[in-house]
């Protein structure tokens, strides 16, 4: 105990480690993720390069006639008024998926930024920000978007707008309550004692740890984005028709469900696939993003 | 261990009269009352420069909470912290950032002080960035040399924290304490959380690193036997108090307070053949909400009389360079039990 103070290399040290365990190389190990992954970009790709390639648009009535089987040249028959059913699947994916992806990134942004300045600053903030926030999920979700869109109009911009408005509650509940766990931890308290302005310290400090439950929320709400823009597609207040979206060709569909059921499961089955496989990539993103959880 | 001229030597910090409150809400009820819980009262000390003052108690007697309020990583409730002859509590937050490069702290938790989604490598180079200080390639070799200083292989600057071990964390955290070369370090328990044998490694560490750097150290823990070996002066804290400081010789050979000759009793002696009497304080450390009057160790205090009920004992120099707050400190080669027999036969 007395002998005078001579340091020696830390016999811990392990052997020398070069590994740099990316998120790409990680999330390659989870296999249903990949299998969502590769789904999605399949799906992507068919849904925004389709209508480029395919000859028939959504809206013009084909010489072929109504509720057609499917043939080479409509792969998915007609529907009632003798519309390429394929045309309108890949026209109406597009607008479905954008407007999913376009309102869960808003609400993200929104939640995000609330839910860490209330967590981060706290006080009068806190208090503030927190209170709208109840507030706001005090009203019932889906009333909100249809009074908001009746009022408002249904152009797809405001159909985002409204879907996102009306979402981001969850997401800002989450955040807050992850940054003011991690805004107790000691590093960030280093970054304070290292002279880090606040600002830094939540970008760089805080937003990171919390970024694995913001993608988290983020597969949720684009989930319940598609999923709610479908159903106020459905209810005829999102987007109008002839402009076709998976939610109101589900609508047209249910008139002919017994005749030519392919009308409502194709829309139907693309919905959920497209909301199961964002859930198992989110799942796999948020494993990948934990440094802590790589896989041997 | 200290020479005579230490205490002609400058003074680096000074706290005056430093007191941290929190206040806590009771639960339950319309009206809520708050209590007020003194986690510092009223702590007056002095580190010189170059030395390395041990801070020692129990938990939860202000010690962590102290070294904090020192680098104003919590605001003092009231009081002075006086350093390089200014007063950092009247600082702005600008003046504030500019002057944290020269105090720094090492943490007792090897776990929650590194940022889990930097690499160590990014850790400590955030440092400089901070400060933006060098280039980034210039940050990197600063970097691995601090690595290299600490015991670390340089080449595991792209390791993340958790595949270091706890001692390996912690050697971590020092060099991301010494990387803007400060003057002045709080290492607050930085060994509590370790195994003995890599306890000592970290110690030996501190201390080659204080003695290169000339650095100056508040070493918090909560040990007698850990800050024995590394600290110039000791303090000795009890129920947000300091009850006694002196040099650590003067100490350990003959306390002055009844706090810290209990403490010091139930230290283990490496030697079997030494008889030592232990003594076992009664009961727990009373609340820091409701603390008693008077004296706040008379509750557990074998000595404890009439007069340390009534009257709250200042800090006062018993001896050269030896300062205790108690009514009836030991004398010189005074043990503790002594002074027990001595009270009872007064008595009778």
């Amino acid at each position: 105990m007395e002998t005078p103070a001579n340091i020696e290399t830390a016999p811990e040290v392990e052997p020398v480690q070069q590994r740099k365990v990316t998120f790409w190389t990680s999330l390659h190990r989870n296999k249903i993720a990949m299998l969502a992954f590769w789904f999605l970009i399949v799906l992507h790709v068919i849904v925004f390069i389709g209508p480029l390639v395919w000859s028939y648009t959504p809206t013009e009535m084909t010489t072929t006639g109504p509720l057609a089987n499917w043939s080479w040249a409509h792969p998915f028959g007609t529907d009632d008024l003798g519309r390429d059913v394929f045309a309108r699947m890949l026209h109406g994916g597009r607008i479905t998926l954008l407007v999913g992806l376009a309102a869960m990134l808003f609400s993200l942004l929104i939640g995000t930024i609330i839910g860490a300045c209330a967590g981060f600053f706290g006080k009068v903030v806190e208090s503030i920000l927190m209170r709208v926030t109840e507030a706001m999920m005090a009203i019932p979700n889906f009333f909100f978007v249809l009074v908001a869109l009746t009022v408002l109009g249904t152009s797809p911009m405001m159909v985002i707008i409204v879907i996102a408005c009306s979402g981001w509650m969850e997401v800002a509940r989450v955040v807050y309550g992850e940054t003011l766990k991690w805004k107790e931890y000691e590093f960030v308290e280093a970054a304070n004692a290292a002279g880090a302005k606040p600002l830094r310290i939540l970008i760089k400090y805080i937003i990171p740890q919390v970024l694995p439950s913001i993608i988290v929320s983020g597969t949720l709400m684009i989930a319940w984005a598609i999923l709610t823009e479908s159903a106020i597609s459905y209810l005829g207040l999102g987007i109008q028709p002839p402009t076709p979206t998976w939610g109101n060709m589900l609508q047209n569909a249910q008139q002919y469900l017994w005749t030519a059921p392919v009308l409502g499961i194709l829309p139907g089955a693309a919905i959920t696939l497209i909301v199961l496989a964002y859930n198992f990539l989110g799942d796999g993103l948020r494993d990948a993003l934990d440094p802590k959880f790589v896989k041997k | 261990m200290l020479s005579e001229d230490k205490r002609q030597q400058e003074p680096l910090v000074e706290v005056k009269h430093l007191k941290k409150y929190f206040e806590v809400k009771e639960s339950g009820g319309v009206k809520r009352k708050k209590k007020v819980i003194k986690a510092v009262n009223d702590v007056s000390l002095t580190i010189y420069q170059g030395e390395t003052l041990g801070l020692v108690g129990e938990s939860g007697c202000g010690k962590s909470t102290l070294g904090r309020n020192i680098l104003r990583l919590q605001e003092p409730t009231d009081g002075e912290v006086i350093f390089h002859d200014q007063d950092i509590l009247t600082y702005n937050k600008k003046q504030l950032r500019q002057i944290r490069n020269k105090m720094q702290i090492i943490y007792q938790d090897p776990f929650g002080s590194l940022n889990p989604r930097f690499t160590i490598g990014q850790s400590i180079s955030e440092m400089f960035k901070i400060h933006g200080l060098y280039t980034p390639k210039e940050r990197e070799e600063r970097t691995k040399e601090l690595l290299e200083l600490v015991g670390l292989d340089p080449n595991r600057y792209h390791s993340y924290p958790h595949e270091f071990s706890g001692g390996q964390r912690q050697r971590v955290g020092i060099a991301r304490a010494l990387a803007l070369n400060p003057e002045f370090i709080v290492a607050d328990e930085p060994v509590s959380a370790l195994d003995v044998s890599v306890q000592s490694q970290i110690i030996n560490l501190l201390m080659k690193l204080k003695k290169d750097f000339g650095l100056t150290l508040l070493f918090i823990a909560h040990g007698l036997n850990v800050v024995r070996h590394i600290s110039d002066r000791v303090g000795v804290m009890y129920l947000g108090k300091l009850v006694e400081i002196s040099e650590t010789d003067n100490i350990f050979d003959s306390p002055a307070h009844p706090y810290t000759a209990a403490l010091l009793s139930t230290v283990p002696d490496p030697n079997p053949e030494k008889r030592r009497e232990r003594i076992v304080l009664e009961g727990e450390v009373p609340s820091p909400a409701s603390p008693p009057s008077g004296c706040s160790f008379r509750t557990r205090c074998p000595l404890a009389t009439e007069r340390c009920k009534q009257v709250v004992p200042e800090l006062q120099e018993v001896r050269s360079g030896h300062f205790v707050s108690c009514h009836y400190p030991l004398a010189k080669g005074q043990t503790l039990l002594d002074a027990i027999k001595e009270k009872q036969t007064s008595k009778v």
